[in-house]
Parts: structure tokens; sequence; C-alpha cells
């Protein structure tokens, strides 16, 4: 397998998927005492692209790890982060992919990709339940870590309304509600 | 009346929550036909605390890494671990090379003791009691290095953002290095006894495989894949900590037998094969260790005022003894929470696989199968509002249950 170096990889999401790449970013730092590099790469693609991204990702590495989803609340927008890790196996070349797409509130849905990596289901449905954004096409729906009785359209990440209320936080004794 | 066509009837047999066979609280749902089990489901959930939850909301970020030693009793070296470099790498703090050393020597210690621990547990599952009694005799002295090093058998609050609490001196060199001659003076009986007993090879020997491409695509990490064949290993793979100056290989099963099954044998062999490894780590640490500082920032004020006023992203990833520990965290300016934080543990990939491993298998093989992952239900389940939720006549709050245990002291004291 050919290793692409992190600049030969953004170049690599700009020719395939055009427009589509909003922001590209590379991270490094050094470690220890001999300085190797500590490298992450940060891709935004816009919403339109994201199954052709993780496809091109797919190219980059045959069964790419799909470490987490990532999901913040940005007031206006849900970010989700979906946390890849390629090259593994190979002494320090591993890098960490942080594939970034931001949803409106309006429209909160995201095409699955567990027919791609069949190990995206737990984190699929931990962002449905948990973050309240609709995977289309997931072939589970049922929740993943919220009990059955946990009350439907309550959704603990987020921070708006929709969050938790505060009869549902519990205040130990002794401490004031925040 | 005839029946033309008989359906096989499957069985399901719920086992936990609460199990004899069970650590830790999950939910498996076994469909089987006769002995053999068909199908098999993972419910979690039962050990919800609401930690990340806790981190956004509650917690400073200083706070936060003792809430993330909380996340498992064991893995309490990981988790600490991978928060404070995702946070170093948001607020843009580099911990000293002496530091970096000092966590690895830790993050072994803690794989050491974790592996044994597991080798005991499986020895117990499959009814071999001796070497369970043996194993964890010999756990012991790994945990009595722990304590002598940090201060604690469990949670040793060790983590600092910028480096650590505590530092290992010259003096205390010969004592660690005489643990770890012990380790390798009964390394060897510790591998006859596990890879050549019958009793052993009986019951682990192609029983639960996960073949490589499975574990692939189920994205399974840590002892669990490699023993599948997959040479993934955050020490090998990316550089962090001490193990960027080492050169470091995933442990795999050929190493000893020529071939890769994908089996418990196999997992066993992959656990043994990296205790020895974590002790030669270690003396490695040891060795190489740079002097200097332990810590970037020794003022927890000044830290903290840092870090609120910092903006931006990181990523932290460790492996811990099941497999790849990864934190993801956001930094907000002007908010003293962290804005986003999210954990991914081990298990959580790794219970993927047990639909896999389980199926064509007998039930008297579940324990030992499913604890041939190592799974730990505490790192998976974090992150639920312990609530009242709506439901608040049924189930009691801690205030109620308090004033209800006052009253029956009253009670018996009249």
């Amino acid at each position: 397998m050919e290793l692409l170096s992190p600049g030969e990889i953004v170049d690599s999401f700009k020719t395939a998927l055009g427009d589509g790449v909003i922001d590209a970013k590379i991270y490094e730092r050094e470690v220890a005492v001999k300085k190797n590099k500590f490298r992450s790469l940060w891709v935004e693609v816009k919403k339109s692209a994201f199954r052709d991204a993780v496809e091109h990702i797919c190219h980059l590495q045959e069964y790419p790890h799909l470490a987490i989803i990532s999901s913040s609340d940005l007031g206006a927008e849900v970010e989700l982060i979906y946390h890849f890790t390629i090259y593994y196996g190979y002494h320090l070349e591993e890098l960490s992919l942080g594939l970034r797409v931001k949803l409106p509130k309006s429209d909160l849905r995201i095409p699955t990709i567990t027919d791609i990596i069949p190990g995206a289901i737990f984190t699929e449905r931990e962002t449905q339940e948990m973050m309240g954004v609709e995977v289309v096409g997931i072939p589970d729906k049922r929740r993943l870590f919220l009990p059955e009785d946990f009350p439907e359209g309550v959704y603990p990440w987020r921070k708006d309304e929709k969050g938790p209320p505060d009869d549902m936080l519990r205040v130990l004794p002794g401490r004031e509600q925040k | 009346m005839m029946q033309e066509e008989t359906k096989k009837a499957t069985y399901t047999i719920p086992v936990g929550p609460i199990h004899p066979a069970l650590k830790e609280p999950i939910r498996l749902a076994l469909t089987v036909d006769g002995e053999e089990i068909v199908d098999a489901d993972v419910f979690v959930g039962q050990v919800h605390r609401g930690i990340e939850w806790l981190g956004m909301n509650r917690n400073n970020p200083v706070q936060s890494i003792y809430l993330a030693e909380r996340i498992c009793g064991i893995c309490n070296i990981s988790h600490p671990f991978s928060l404070v470099m995702a946070v170093e790498q948001a607020a843009g703090i580099t911990p000293p090379p002496r530091a970096e050393y000092i966590r690895a020597i830790i993050a072994e210690m803690e794989r050491i003791h974790s592996h044994l621990l597991w080798a005991g547990v499986a020895a117990h599952e499959i009814g071999f009691d001796t070497v369970f009694y043996l194993v964890w005799r010999v756990r012991e002295e790994i945990m009595d290095l722990v304590e002598y090093v940090t201060g604690n058998r469990v949670t040793k609050a060790m983590f600092q953002i910028g480096g650590l609490r505590r530092d290992i001196t010259e003096e205390q060199f010969p004592r660690i290095r005489q643990s770890l001659d012990y380790y390798k003076s009964v390394f060897d009986q510790l591998k006859r006894v596990f890879l050549d007993d019958k009793t052993i090879q009986m019951r682990t020997r192609n029983v639960g495989i996960l073949k490589k491409e499975d574990a692939l695509k189920l994205l399974i990490c840590g002892p669990s894949g490699r023993a599948s064949g997959v040479p993934k290993d955050v020490r090998q793979d990316q550089p962090y900590a001490a193990y960027a100056d080492l050169d470091i290989k995933a442990m795999t099963p050929d190493m000893v037998t020529g071939t890769v099954v994908g089996d418990v044998y196999d997992r066993i062999i992959v656990r043994l094969l990296e205790v020895k490894q974590a002790i030669e780590i270690i003396e490695q640490c040891l060795e190489k260790m740079p002097p200097g500082p332990i810590l970037a920032q020794p003022k927890i004020a000044v830290l903290l005022k840092a870090l609120t006023q910092a903006e931006g992203e990181g990523i932290g990833r460790a492996e811990a003894p099941r497999g790849e520990v990864i934190h993801y965290v956001r930094l907000e300016a002007g908010q003293s929470t962290l804005a986003t934080w999210k954990v991914r543990a081990p298990t959580y990939v790794n219970l993927m696989a047990v639909p896999t491993i389980l199926k064509g298998m007998q039930i008297a093989d579940v324990p030992i199968i499913f604890a041939s992952l190592d799974p730990c239900m505490s790192c998976t389940n974090r992150m639920i509002i312990t609530d009242r939720a709506l439901r608040k006549k049924s189930i009691m709050s801690y205030e109620e249950m308090h004033r209800l245990s006052l009253q029956k002291t009253e009670k018996l004291r009249r």
C-alpha cells in the first residue's frame, strides 16, 4: 500500500470531491525526546459530499478504522466529526483523520455509512439517541445506551431546549443547582 | 391436521444484566437451537453515569481528569492519559519529555496488572481455579509496585494537564527493577501453564473464532483484534508519549504458533506476549528517561485560566490494555468546562464482535468466549444523566433513602 503524506491526502480529497471540501487542516506536534511527529488531519466537507468522502477514505486505506463520531451542539448547527485512523500497522505512520460535517438544526439528517463500514452501527445509534441526529437508512434503529423509559425528544448532548430539562438533573445533597 | 413443514424452534435465553458468569452488568440475548447458539444480541447501558455530560456541564478540565480516572477501575491510567493529551493539543501545551516517559511507565504497569487480572478471570471461567489463584497471587507484585510508585493501588491521580503530579526518582529504580525481575522469572511458568496445558487448550482452541476480515469490518481493536491478525497498536502506529522513541511492534499470535486462528487461545497468547513486552518497555524507559521538570505549568490557577481562554480541539489516543482509548476534546474561549468531550473506550467497538464469535458455539462456551474479549462495561457506559426521570414516585432518590435510613435508626433506638 502506498502511504501518502498529509499534504498529499488533502490534495487527493480536493481532486476527488472538488468544491465538496470546505476546509482542510494538518496538525503536527513533536513528541518526547526523538521529536517524532504526532499528526492529525481535519477535513471539513459539505453534507452533499459526505458519502463520497467516506468512500474516498476507503480508497486511501482498505478497512479504515472508524473510532467514534463526536458531535457538538454549536447553536444554529450540529457538528459531527467522524474520527478515522488510517495507515495503522506501520511503525509511527498512522494518521488520525477527522471528517467534519455540519448539519443545520432545521435538517438534522445524515446518511448511514454502515453499508461501507458495518462497525459504525454502535456510534450511529449513539449519535441518534444522544444528539437527535437522524441517521437515514440505519439498519438498527434501537437505542444503544438510553433506557427504554427515557422520554422521547430529549437529547442529553443538546444545549438548546431539546437538552435535558432541569427537573431531570439530580443535584447531590449539599450541592446547589448550577 | 397435518403440518406440512416443521420449523426449527429456537429459544431465546436472556443472560444478565446481572449473572454469575458476567463480572459487570450487561444483558445478552442468546437465540439457541438446542445447545447451539444461533444468534446473539447485546444490550448495554446498565452502568451509565453521565461522565461526559458532567465534563461538559459542571467540571473544569482539571477536575475532569479525576472523573476520567473513574470511567474505569482498571484503565484508570489510559483514560486520564488520553484526556490530558487531547486537552494539551487543544490548548497548545507541551508536556516535558520526562513526563512523557513516566506516563509510559505507569501505563505499562497498568497493562501488566490488567492482563494478569484477565488471565485469572479466564482461568476461572473455564473452572481452572488453581490457575486463577496462582495468577492473582503473581499479580499482587505489580499492585504493590503500583502503590509504591504512585501511592495508590487503584485510582492513582498521577496525571495533570501538561505533565504529571508525581515524579519517579532514582532511589525508586531498584525497587521497580526488582519487580520486573520477579516477572521475568515467573513468565516462563505462566506461559507453560496457559499455553501447554491440555485442559486449557481443549477449552480455548478453535473456540470463539473471529476472522481477520470480520475484525477489520467490525473495527475490533486491542489484543482481541491483534489475536485475529490485525497489527493495530497505537503504541506502534502513532507517536505518543515515550512510545514515540521506542521501537514497538504489535504482538500477534503467529509469533508463537506460526499461524493466526483468531480463537480464544490466540487471545491468551497475545496478552501473555504483551505482559513480557510491557516489562521490556518499562526497562527501556527507566534507562532512557531524561532529567528535567515533570510539569509544564505547576501553578493550577494559571493553568485553569489558560484553559478557559484557549480555543481549539484535540484528539488523545492511548493503547489501553483492552485496546485503543480515544478522547476528543473541544475547548471554547470563555467557557470553563470542556465544550465537547467524547470518550471512546475499546469495549465500545469490541462488543460488536459478540454476535459473530458466539454463533455456532455452545452455551457452556459463552463465559470464556465473552471473557476472552476482556470486556469492560464501565468504560463503555458513560454518559446518561443518572436521573429520577419522569417517574419520580417509583424511583427513590438518595435523599429519600437517607431519610428512611435515619428513621429506621431512630426506630431501633426506641
